[in-house]
């Protein structure tokens, strides 16, 4: 859902106030943390999504791999999964729910997840995800609310798989975007995340639905300050460039850009291209890790030689404009 | 003039439906309708992606999108399969061209880059990096040139680390900023590497 209609619904609610909960809804963070007792704290998030990928067994794996980021990007450890289903049993052969759900449980084994459950309905349209529950120590919560000024931003993975997902959805993307979305889009953000730790990152969100803008806005907005971006240094899939100058182009995009283009400010010579892709959605995308700036080097290398060799500072954490981006 | 009514659906249907019909047209007008922003826009930029010349009209909730293909577009494309087909990226890692006296390097530099004009098809890029990316920066004698081969076409990328060590942040004025990243995967994504 873009985030104009998901605002105007969640505005409304009257959700009670709880001291145990450490991380709620009023952050736009990436799951919802509950204190047990000192030292543990339970991290919550569902995610799930209809098909991106023509081959169900790739589709589960995205889904868990998307679900599971958002328990690594709060710093936290999943622990249990609970499949959420929509599928129309009766037009499409059961051997593809098979081979969606055997996707799904490759990656909960490789992240050390237990499938615990689900649930599943008929349904026109394929749909598959994950519900999440991992641990958190509650001191030790990575939310989106703590980038502190002089901060290097640092993200883990290239974007674009929204406009390579749209390309290939009308038989207009090469093998090669489709083989490089796919090998980002199964990666889990668990090593990364692992990193950012040790090395005392302050603020972390992954990189989803409302495109690498919205999120780094969410990030700005919840820790009240400013956001330099370097369009240059921020990773992208070349091909993404050239589909969304053939208009590949996924609503979300549109509905993203309406909504917070208002809080950008865009030098004259980023190319609108870019800036296409740096709202586009995205799925199973990257951490994007607010680290002191004496460390950013040294997380940069350490992942790079971890498997996410596309890492990169793609800008800093200023004073003003609070709440906005500057996009150089 | 053939009309394609693309109301209500899903992206990205209009456009697949808009690249079938002008695959059908060698020359003429499509008009194609939709009634939401994102698909007028995705449809234009589909269409001028293909050298198609576009106008819009807002009718209420809807936008007619006018496409016309000019005759040529699938002749030009029928007699080059070659270099369509190949990938060319130009690497540009130096203002000057060859080594020895510096102002002979940056007049033959002027010169590759004005005879690339003269041949019937240009490389998919140019990438520059180090002094390279001094010729996309104001001031530069080639500025005219490369502007030229960016209205055909070709794409210019400047190494981002090396525009700001030679302070030219703001100062490019033609093509866009690129990173490492992209830089490598050009050069092995292309069948061919030019190096001048």
């Amino acid at each position: 859902m873009g985030p104009e209609d998901l605002d105007q619904v969640l505005k409304e609610l009257p959700i009670p106030k709880d001291p145990k909960v450490l991380v709620g809804l009023d952050t736009s963070d990436d799951a919802g943390v509950y204190q047990l007792n000192e030292e543990v704290a339970l991290v919550q998030t569902v995610d799930f999504f209809t098909p991106i990928v023509d081959d169900p067994f790739t589709f589960g794996q995205v889904a868990v791999a998307n679900a599971l980021s958002d328990v690594y990007a709060m710093g936290g450890t999943p622990l249990t999964g609970m499949n959420l289903v929509a599928f129309p049993i009766k037009t499409l052969p059961s051997s593809i729910l098979k081979e969606i759900l055997l996707g799904g449980l490759s990656k909960m084994k490789e992240a050390g997840v237990a499938l615990v459950g689900g649930h599943t309905i008929e349904d026109p349209e394929i749909k598959y995800g994950l519900a999440v529950t991992g641990i958190v120590h509650p001191d030790k919560i990575l939310t989106n609310a703590k980038a502190r000024v002089g901060d290097k931003l640092v993200l883990t993975k290239p974007l674009g798989t929204g406009i390579i997902s749209t390309a290939l959805k009308a038989g207009m993307a090469s093998q090669e975007a489709v083989r490089k979305i796919v090998e980002s889009m199964v990666t889990l953000n668990r090593t990364a995340a692992e990193w950012m730790k040790k090395l005392g990152a302050h603020a972390c969100t992954d990189i989803t639905g409302f495109g690498f803008i919205g999120h780094v806005l969410e990030m700005a907005t919840a820790s009240r300050v400013g956001v330099v971006i370097h369009s240059g240094d921020v990773p992208v899939f070349p091909e993404a460039v050239e589909y969304a100058r053939m208009g590949l182009i996924p609503g979300g995009a549109h509905s993203n850009q309406d909504f917070f283009s208002c809080k950008v400010e865009i030098r004259s010579d980023v190319q609108n291209l870019l800036v296409d892709i740096f709202y586009d959605p995205q799925t199973s995308g990257g951490l994007l890790i607010s680290v002191p700036s004496s460390e950013a080097e040294k997380l940069i290398a350490t992942l790079k030689k971890e498997g996410h060799g596309h890492s990169s500072i793609v800008g800093e954490v200023v004073e003003e404009p609070v709440g906005k981006i500057r996009l150089l | 003039m053939a009309v394609l009514d693309c109301r209500g659906l899903a992206c990205p249907q209009p456009v697949v439906s808009t690249k079938q019909a002008l695959d059908q047209i060698k020359e003429g007008e499509l008009m194609v309708i939709v009634n939401n922003a994102s698909s007028c826009n995705n449809v234009e930029r589909f269409a001028l992606s293909q050298g198609c010349s576009v106008k819009i009209r807002e009718a209420g909730e809807d936008f007619y999108v006018h496409i016309h293909k000019a005759v040529g577009e699938d002749v030009r494309k029928a007699t080059q399969p070659d270099l369509k087909a190949k990938k060319v990226a130009v690497y540009i890692n130096s203002q000057h061209l060859g080594s020895g006296d510096e102002d002979l390097g940056s007049f033959l530099m002027k010169a590759f880059l004005k005879t690339l004009l003269d041949f019937e098809t240009q490389p998919n890029r140019i990438i520059l990096v180090n002094s390279g990316v001094q010729l996309a920066a104001e001031g530069s004698k080639v500025l005219e040139t490369l502007q030229m081969l960016s209205e055909k076409g070709v794409e210019i990328i400047c190494c981002g680390t090396c525009v700001d060590f030679y302070e030219l942040k703001g100062k490019v004025k033609v093509g866009r900023i690129s990173n490492m990243y992209e830089i490598i995967d050009s050069m092995l994504e292309a069948d061919r590497v030019i190096r001048p």
